[in-house]
């Protein structure tokens, strides 16, 4: 094929009329969501399947994407979630030892399209000064003004419930980095700390992790309540990562409430906005988000800098918590909640689990697993 | 935490002179660390022996010393200003190996001096392989197999364990000087041998290969609350197996998968703790096995590198300045980040482009050595390129190389017969032309898994050179169409390129595409890919759709740099074109820089008010003129590369400030020149041109040997040569005539034994001002940049001075210059000769500035602004009463087989400076910065060739006088002895042994003085000037040198040795003028 290559042309309309021309290197058809840039230079494979991207299409600020291909192993959930992948240059080419798959490849089986060819620094600054929006990706038509309507005519972000659309249906029993069956409700295990996660839209890493830390982990649906989160014994409870406005997940907010006090509560991401709301706080939408792998956060306990990964557009107001929390970490850049502690909790907004990124805050599973082992 | 308050004066120690694996990156990061030490309040007190640094001028540290950077002259400036601390992890290998020797002796306990950054035991650590080996075993991390070993006992028994191949490295020394990698038992002897030699503590590490894994480099900052951060990734091009300072290397890695880079980066960071770097910047290399990911760790160093120079500008985040700061006890979350100012320098930068740096070798320079990269260093500078894919930075970063190269596209030497195995062999051996062999394979039908298997480029890379091949295949298939020409100029052709492929010339390209209006938009390096505002307007160009500049309606000059550094042409251009922007910036003018070489201080962001990181190119460079629409451009001060584009810009009508580049051209054409010199009655050695080996011969029977022949349209000296009779003149024009077909071939009388001198001056267009007048040690016919010389001068006669000055205003003024100029003279038979006049910047403007203490540079600029000297106040020649010696800095220990004869064509890679009230203390300082021991007593070799003899009595008469014995071969000792001066015999190594070079080997003797005359040298003398070479030993290969030295010598042991800093230099009157200058006049050729 010609190097200069002329796949399927490809549009990208913004709902304030901005419009982008490129190409389609994967897929074809029409894609609607929250247009977000992330600024990771590693990790695609991690962030396509990372399932809080439900309802956003992702723009990667790094030109070069596809350099790997997609392998086994860097798997962050089962399914694609994201709505659309933008890039500037793709690599038709992969080289890495561990690939079983181009990019291209994975995203076409999942039916999702994957565009590139246009200025995505330009599409980047456009974001950071209007702040986010949502955005119509399309291979099929060249009408810019329905598209715009389209656009224009589409849900935002804001008052959905986006968790149910990624959450598992049933439960099941993260063994040996794979998910296993179980029916409810799960005999008490004898020996390992059991971690009961509510998967609002789980990364694997976390079960990863937790997993590695000894721990037995068991996943249960969003919908999940209180009592049936207690049912399962748990030493400990993980609220999880997940897609959508915070607020729109009163049924959540409840269970949180529900369990707190009952067992050692850790909230990550989505979780900590929920934590923060079971504890009377409120979120509020960012300008255009965090999503990244070099977002600094202090900690302050320690006083220390930790690079982490990043990946939300809310955020918890802090102050709406009021002293039923105390914080823990704060975002360097913009100086918002990166963290709390409360009676029997803790939550963060960043990712522990890394995948992709820093590991710098790992350790933040070995104190939860501490802290369920005080408790026992 | 905040800075540390119980600290008031901070020593900095600079890297010295510029050599191959040290160069102007430590410029670049110790002028940071001095600005940045300064803001927060501290006295800052500065060594380095470079006059060509920006950290060394007056007005950078409180209190500078250009003096020798050796423990003994540092401890007399810890004596002297009584520091509080000292900063060795900025000055590269050098400053810190002398912060090792000054903290072993216990000179800085002695003196209370507290090392910052990294203690003692954490670089003993990072640096002694066994020690770092164990640390790494502690923290779970692999090296590759080895042993150390202090004989060849040792070596055979290690290497028997590991197996080959065999990667050689010795301990304690610069750039992997005595490292090699050996596949046989023959070569395990050659190389370790040499390894042991070279290594200060006489110990080679003997290391299992990881040849043709995957190279990686991460820069690391740590802070002292022990936050750590990862700058900047990089990948090698080039597979384990070539030097990383050989390498084409991308910054960000590439083919790593996020698992494996957290990987390396947990790697880092636990290796930071481990070895207990305590705050500033390391660099850790690693090697990944391409088909198992398996990692190792290759080695870490605890201090600012070559790399972090690269991840600066790569990145935007200012390593050097953000360690100094952490040096002085901030954290890296109370540091703001310049660029985005709202946030801190605790983070990781984000890139959104793809950085590529090509090193730039100069092979040409040594034909002795083969072109074959190994783990020792061999290239002289190199250029980076920025680009929003691979594709495009990689083409960028080609024609930035200026090797006459436009893209992937041109010929090479010797590709036709044999080809096949000839690809082969250049694609299993690292060559500088390396990347263009696999181009050539690649197109000639080799498939990218070949290529791999022969070179080990992971594919990812390959892959992107064969997709520019099959553009360039379809573009030359294709008729040119506006789509296609769009297309190219995205994936970074040049429009030379283009034209190459289309027939057309790259005007006819640049004048469609303008009709098209298809031109590049700028983009910003902002550390954080575009998240948050950027304020600082460092740019690159890219075919895309927005472009960030915002050209100011104020008053601004462009300033045109010199791109990579080589032979010839380095930091001194750099360095002018700096002050250039300084005095822009005094003058209220906006300064806008445009160059292409990581390592300089130009190319700091804030050095100007824009930077344009770019190739200096005609194309690109007129791209930037188009977007900034500039009101003057400065070509006279970044040497040849910009004159080179002078003619282009102006045809282009762009508004060339200064001196005209006519009046530039009627200097550099030697016809139009010949024209100014009969007008204005002045000398020239007589000269002729012949195009054939009859014409050449008749000429310089008309002339009369010996005649300076060289080919036309060359640059730097090359292929130039001093002939002594028909016979050889024959054999040069042969290889001439290949070298340069169809041009003339010049040929000048030779003026033997005559004084060079070296001028530079500067005019306003009326009133012209010599600032210096330069007196060269070696007689003319050594390029001036490998010569020594004196300002101000010690042997010419104050009428001969008046001369020099006149001359030089007659020809300022007919030439019309505005700023800089240099003439070169030579005196012979009280005649005074011109040679060659450039108007514009020369190499020894930093060192004139230095030792009279006046900015020329600056003023220049300011006169191209249309500022009179009047006005500026510079009217009247300084003559300082300190003497200045400058010293070239040679790099024949890195090119194995070459000779250190020095000749008409320049190999020195850098230079250093002695200032001192004498002229033999001045010297002997120059030698010691230069590397090598000034001796007090011992023997002094001396072989000279017959013409020499007569002068050679005075110089071995002195040095007897002064204690030394004399060593003599066996002509030598007997005309000697025939003047009543005592000499021994010693053996030439054909004579059989104990021979010389076993004298040298066994530390007998302290000095080698060595001639020959012409081209070629006899073994003999050959075998003795590489024995001084390899053991250090101080040499000269000139009688004016060996005069100089003898005057040093005298100085060295009769005279005290103070260290002053320039601003005392400057201040007062120092000490007067110790004229002892007998032996340094001699009998012949001074006037």
């Amino acid at each position: 094929m010609s190097p200069f290559k002329k796949n399927r042309r490809a549009l990208l309309v913004l709902e304030d009329g901005t419009v982008f021309e490129g190409s389609a290197f994967a897929g074809e058809g029409e894609a609607l969501g929250e247009v977000v840039f992330n600024t990771g230079m590693t990790g695609y494979q991690e962030i396509v399947t990372d399932p809080s991207y439900k309802g956003q299409i992702v723009a990667m600020t790094y030109p070069l994407i596809g350099n790997t291909g997609v392998n086994n192993e860097d798997m962050e959930s089962a399914v694609l979630h994201l709505e659309g992948f933008i890039v500037r240059e793709y690599q038709s080419h992969p080289s890495n030892w561990r690939m079983t798959k181009s990019l291209k490849a994975y995203l076409e089986d999942a039916g999702k399209i994957g565009m590139e060819g246009l200025d995505t620094r330009a599409l980047t600054r456009r974001l950071r000064l209007s702040g986010s929006m949502k955005g119509i990706l399309s291979t099929v038509s060249r009408d810019i003004p329905s598209l715009l309507t389209k656009v224009q005519n589409a849900p935002g972000l804001v008052g959905r419930d986006l968790v149910q659309e990624v959450s598992c249906t049933k439960p099941y029993r993260w063994d040996k980095g794979a998910p296993e069956a179980v029916s409810l409700p799960v005999g008490k295990s004898p020996g390992n700390p059991r971690v009961v996660v509510l998967d609002c839209g789980v990364k694997y890493n976390i079960l990863r992790i937790l997993e590695s830390n000894g721990c037995e982990v068991i996943v249960l649906p969003a919908g999940a309540t209180g009592r049936q989160i207690l049912s399962c014994s748990p030493d400990g409870i993980l609220f999880s990562n997940g897609p959508g406005d915070p607020a729109a997940l009163p049924y959540i907010v409840e269970a949180a409430r529900n369990v707190l006090g009952k067992a050692p509560v850790f909230g990550i991401c989505l979780g900590h906005q929920i934590l923060a709301q079971a504890l009377g706080g409120k979120t509020r939408k960012l300008k255009f988000g965090h999503h990244g792998i070099n977002q600094p956060v202090k900690n302050l306990k320690t006083g220390r800098v930790e690079i982490t990964s990043q990946n939300h557009g809310f955020a918890v107001v802090l102050e709406s918590v009021g002293h039923k929390a105390s914080p823990t970490f704060t975002n360097l850049n913009d100086g918002t909640s990166e963290g709390m502690k409360a009676e029997g909790a803790m939550s963060v907004q960043y990712h522990p689990e890394a995948a992709p990124g820093p590991r710098d805050a790992e350790y933040l599973f070995a104190d939860f697993v501490a802290l369920m082992k005080k408790r026992r | 935490m905040p800075k540390r308050t119980d600290l008031k004066k901070i020593l900095l120690i600079g890297s010295g002179p510029i050599i191959i694996s040290q160069a102007c990156e430590f410029d670049y990061s110790g002028t940071q660390a001095v600005k940045a030490l300064r803001e927060e309040g501290y006295e800052v007190v500065l060594i380095n022996s470079n006059p060509a640094t920006i950290m060394t001028d007056p007005e950078m540290a409180d209190r500078t010393y250009v003096e020798p950077i050796t423990p003994e002259a540092v401890e007399k400036i810890i004596a002297r200003e009584r520091p509080d601390a000292l900063l060795p992890t900025l000055g590269g290998q050098t400053g810190l190996n002398t912060a090792v020797a000054l903290a072993e002796s216990g000179v800085l306990a002695k003196y209370g001096v507290e090392m910052l950054g990294a203690s003692l035991p954490v670089i003993h650590k990072a640096e002694d392989r066994e020690k770092f080996r164990h640390a790494m075993e502690r923290i779970g991390l692999a090296m590759p197999k080895s042993g150390f070993a202090r004989n060849m006992e040792d070596v055979r028994r290690i290497a028997e364990d590991i197996g080959f191949p065999i990667i050689i490295r010795a301990a304690f020394t610069l750039g992997g000087t005595g490292s090699g990698v050996a596949y046989n038992r023959e070569e395990l002897e050659e190389i370790a041998k040499a390894g042991l030699e070279a290594s200060m503590i006489s110990e080679v590490m003997v290391e299992q290969s990881a040849l043709g894994w995957k190279e990686y480099e991460l820069e690391v900052m740590r802070d002292r609350a022990d936050n750590v951060v990862i700058i900047c990734s990089i990948e090698n091009f080039d597979a384990m197996g070539v030097h990383t300072g050989e390498s084409i290397t991308v910054a960000p890695a590439q083919t790593l998968t996020d698992r494996e880079y957290q990987k390396m980066r947990n790697a880092a960071i636990a290796i930071m703790r481990e070895i207990g770097v305590e705050t500033g910047g390391s660099n850790v290399q690693f090697a990944v096995h391409p088909n198992t990911g398996e990692m190792i760790v290759v080695e870490m160093n605890p201090r600012v590198s070559r790399s972090s120079a690269l991840a600066s500008k790569a990145t935007g985040f200012p390593i050097a300045k953000i360690a100094a700061k952490l040096a002085v006890g901030y954290t890296l979350d109370e540091i703001p980040n310049d660029i985005t100012r709202e946030t801190m320098a605790s983070f990781e930068p984000a890139l959104d482009y793809v950085v590529t740096k090509i090193p730039r070798w100069t092979f040409e320079k040594f034909p002795e050595t083969e072109d074959f990269l190994t783990t020792s260093m061999k290239s002289v500078g190199e250029t980076m390129a920025i680009g929003r894919t691979f594709k495009e930075s990689l083409q960028k970063a080609i024609r930035s190389l200026e090797i006459g190269r436009f893209g992937l596209g041109q010929a090479l030497p010797d590709t036709e017969p044999a080809k096949s195995e000839l690809l082969t062999s250049k694609l299993v051996k690292p060559n500088s032309l390396r990347l263009f062999y696999i181009a050539e394979a690649l197109r000639s039908g080799m498939t990218v898994d070949d290529v791999y298997e022969k070179t080990k480029v992971d594919p990812w890379f390959l892959h992107q050179i064969q997709e520019i091949l099959e553009a360039e295949e379809e573009l030359a298939g294709s008729k040119p169409s506006v789509e296609l020409l769009r297309d190219a100029k995205k994936m970074g052709f040049s429009d030379r390129a283009l034209g190459a492929l289309w027939n057309k010339t790259e005007f006819e390209i640049r004048d469609w595409r303008k009709r098209e209006n298809i031109a590049p938009v700028y983009k910003l390096v902002d550390t954080c890919a575009a998240e948050f505002e950027a304020y600082t307007p460092y740019y690159y160009s890219t075919y895309e759709q927005e472009t960030e500049i915002r050209p100011s309606a104020k008053k601004k000059v462009a300033i045109i740099g010199g791109g990579p550094n080589r032979i010839g042409q380095g930091i001194e251009f750099d360095y002018c074109c700096v002050h250039a922007s300084f005095a822009l910036s005094e003058e209220g003018v906006e300064s806008i820089m445009i160059n292409s070489n990581p390592e300089t201080v130009s190319t700091d962001y804030d050095t100007s008010d824009k930077l344009f990181f770019e190739p200096v190119t005609l194309e690109d460079v007129l791209h930037i003129l188009e977007a900034e629409k500039p009101d003057g451009v400065i070509v006279q001060f970044g040497g040849q590369t910009p004159l080179n584009l002078a003619t282009g810009l102006e045809e282009a009508g762009v508004p060339i400030i200064g001196t005209s580049p006519a009046a530039i051209d009627r200097a550099e054409n030697r016809d139009r020149f010949q024209e100014i010199v009969s007008k204005l009655n002045l000398k020239q050695p007589d000269n002729d041109t012949a195009m054939d080996v009859e014409g050449a011969l008749a000429a310089a029977d008309r002339i009369g040997y010996p005649v300076l022949v060289r080919p036309s349209y060359v640059l730097g000296g090359r292929s130039m040569e001093i002939v002594y009779d028909p016979e050889t003149l024959r054999s040069f024009m042969a290889r001439a005539l290949l070298v340069s077909p169809g041009h003339p071939i010049l040929i000048d009388r030779f003026l033997e034994d005559a004084v060079e001198i070296d001028v530079d001056a500067i005019s306003d267009g009326r009133t012209t001002v010599v600032a210096g007048i330069m007196e060269h040690i070696e007689e003319a016919g050594i390029h001036s940049g490998d010569s020594a010389c004196i300002l101000p001068p010690v042997t010419i006669a104050p009428s001969m001075m008046e001369r020099i000055e006149a001359q030089t205003k007659m020809l300022a003024a007919e030439l019309g210059v505005v700023g800089l100029m240099n003439i070169q003279y030579a005196i012979k038979d009280k005649e005074l000769y011109v040679l060659e006049v450039n108007p514009r910047a020369s190499r020894t403007v930093p060192f004139v500035s230095k030792a009279v203490g006046v900015p020329l540079a600056k003023l220049a600029t300011k006169v191209m602004l249309g500022k009179t000297l009047q006005e500026l106040g510079f009217t009247q020649t300084v003559i300082p009463k300190h003497v200045s010696v400058k010293e070239a800095v040679f790099p024949f220990n890195r090119f194995p087989g070459a000779d250190i004869i020095l000749g008409p064509e320049m190999k020195s890679t850098g230079e250093v400076m002695g200032i001192d009230r004498s002229f033999g203390m001045a010297f002997a300082k120059s030698q010691l910065a230069a590397g090598f021991n000034m001796p007090t007593s011992g023997s002094v070799f001396i072989s000279v060739h017959d013409r020499h003899k007569e002068g050679i009595a005075d110089v071995a008469a002195s040095l007897a006088k002064l204690g030394f014995n004399i060593l003599a071969t066996s002509g030598t000792a007997a005309y000697l002895n025939g003047r009543g001066i005592a000499a021994t015999t010693v053996r030439k190594v054909s004579e059989g042994r104990p021979h010389v070079v076993d004298l040298i080997k066994n530390g007998d003797i302290q000095m080698v003085i060595n001639t020959s005359v012409g081209r070629k040298s006899t073994q003999d003398a050959y075998s003795i000037r590489h024995g001084a070479l390899s053991y250090n030993i101080i040499y000269t290969t000139t009688l004016a040198g060996a005069r100089a030295l003898t005057e040093a010598a005298k100085a060295w042991k009769e005279e005290d040795w103070g260290a002053y800093p320039l601003q005392e230099y400057y201040k007062k009157q120092h000490l007067p003028l110790l004229p002892s200058l007998d032996t340094l006049k001699g009998t012949s050729g001074r006037n």
